[in-house]
């Protein structure tokens, strides 16, 4: 059902956990399944420079959230703006068609940091 | 290490089964209906079997029919009910939490002009007799209540509910039959089909031990039920189709052994599904156990562990070789929870967050430690990977 990726991420998340003084953070629920995703990240110099990510819900979401961050890091404000859910569906192999939605919650976590803090 | 706490989904057959089994696949390979010696050593080896499944239950060989499992079971008892008795009445009465065996087959009727009645359950997942008496009318036919939950293993009062069909049929309703699925209560606590009262109940066989694709209907003597399937008279002309042998004998060996070993399985399975929850409790903050403690067979623990998804955990637990269940999954966004945890009136954090252990007769003690160091430490790291107020605020609800 699930990709060896998913199951990883699961048992390895990555980036787990919250900035201090965050330069941005994306807190988004999915309302109807209750998933939720905190992201918190340092831009510096049009740079996304190091995040953090807490995630609750079923095995897609947690994945999405830890697979975001490695996508993130490292990458600048252009790159990121350019980012979409299949990109993370990609980095986790793959998805049942009924859990893409995991993904847009990771991407809406992104967009909503990047506009700032809240 | 593999730690197996699946068995109300399937169990691994018993050695002793499996070597029963064997000869019938190949030089015991006649046709119970054949004439000539192969086919009658096949015909007494399956009535062998009926008289072994039938003594698990205390009923009389004749009144069990082989069917392919519990899902047929159900279908040929709530379906040959139905069509026998259309001319009597189109009022089906069952509950809530049913198999989906029961639930679709009772949908499936509606389609076809039957009206039936759902009823709902307490908090700890028992129906009330008493809601089930004033829910009869003269147009009831059949009253079909699992014996125990296949999520929670809460056993339903199905003696009591016996004793208001007796009422009822001696006040005039001559037709009312009594249906009990059973598949997770056999070999789990003690059945006798004479105390309980049921005109029908449904087994199945790789439930305890036993090979898959095998069950039996009991069906009382002088039950009036229709076929499901059309052809030769195997089965005293109750379920057409040649019989799987090897299958049968299997089932038959599995109910010798059940019977023998009841008192003891039953025991240990109670000691270490008790010491799971015990160990989980004193171990893990905000867990509930879920249906009714006393009234429950003894190898179901289901719990909620809030603030968890189910599913989360059980990826986490599988990665570690340790399978369980959730009766709960996420599709589509929309959140498709346990329908039998929802008729609980449940939480939404709490249906979200349940995990379902069943034991077998062979889980031990090491296994259960295995699972129980692995749980505290996927539920630890899965709370800690929640969001900070995430805990308060399910705790809120």
């Amino acid at each position: 059902m699930y990709s060896p990726q998913v199951a990883e991420h699961i048992a390895n998340p990555r980036n787990a956990g919250e900035l201090d003084r965050p330069s941005g953070i994306g807190d988004v629920t999915n309302e109807v399944c209750l998933d939720r995703i905190r992201l918190t990240i340092r831009i510096e110099d049009q740079k996304l420079v190091e995040a953090k990510v807490k995630a609750s819900g079923c095995p897609p979401t947690i994945a999405a959230a830890s697979v975001l961050t490695e996508l993130i890091i490292g990458r600048s404000i252009q790159e990121l703006s350019l980012l979409t859910r299949k990109d993370v569906i990609d980095a986790l192999g793959h998805l049942p068609p009924a859990k893409s939605h995991c993904a847009v919650l990771a991407i809406d976590a992104l967009r909503s940091a990047i506009g700032g803090p809240r | 290490m593999k730690v197996y706490l699946d068995n109300s989904a399937t169990t691994a057959m018993a050695p002793e089964v499996i070597e029963a089994m064997l000869p019938y696949f190949s030089d015991e390979m006649g046709n119970a209906q054949s004439v000539h010696s192969f086919g009658q050593r096949a015909k007494s080896a399956i009535e062998k079997a009926r008289r072994q499944v039938a003594a698990l239950i205390n009923a009389s060989p004749t009144e069990v029919v082989f069917v392919s499992g519990g899902t047929e079971a159900d279908n040929l008892a709530i379906r040959g009910i139905a069509d026998a008795h259309r001319d009597r009445g189109h009022h089906i009465i069952t509950t809530r939490i049913e198999h989906p065996a029961v639930l679709r087959t009772c949908e499936a009727l509606e389609a076809n002009g039957f009206r039936v009645t759902y009823l709902p359950v307490s908090r700890n997942g028992l129906v009330d007799p008493d809601g089930l008496r004033r829910a009869i009318t003269a147009e009831t036919i059949l009253i079909t209540v699992m014996l125990a939950n296949n999520e929670t293993g809460t056993i339903q009062p199905v003696e009591e509910i016996a004793r208001v069909v007796s009422e009822a049929r001696s006040s005039g309703l001559a037709y009312l039959n009594l249906h009990t699925d059973a598949v997770q209560a056999v070999a789990k606590t003690p059945i006798d089909v004479k105390t309980i009262g049921v005109d029908l109940l449904s087994i199945s066989a790789h439930k305890f031990h036993g090979p898959k694709g095998i069950g039996a209907l009991y069906v009382r003597k002088g039950t009036r039920i229709a076929k499901l399937l059309h052809g030769g008279h195997h089965e005293r002309d109750r379920r057409a189709g040649t019989e799987n042998v090897p299958a049968i004998v299997g089932f038959g060996k599995a109910a010798e052994m059940a019977r023998a070993q009841l008192d003891e399985r039953m025991a240990r399975m109670r000691d270490l599904r008790d010491y799971l929850e015990r160990q989980v409790n004193s171990l893990v903050s905000n867990v509930a156990v879920n249906g009714d403690q006393e009234r429950r067979v003894p190898n179901i623990s289901n719990m909620s562990f809030v603030g968890v998804d189910g599913e989360s955990l059980l990826i986490a637990l599988d990665l570690k070789g340790i399978a369980v269940s959730t009766g709960s999954a996420c599709a589509s966004g929309s959140l498709e929870p346990s329908h039998v945890l929802q008729a609980m009136g449940l939480a939404r954090e709490e249906v979200r967050g349940s995990l379902r252990f069943s034991l077998g007769a062979y889980t031990t003690r090491e296994e259960i430690d295995y699972a129980l160091s692995n749980l505290v430490e996927t539920i630890t790291r899965l709370r800690a990977m929640a969001p900070a107020d995430e805990l308060e605020t399910a705790h809120s609800i």
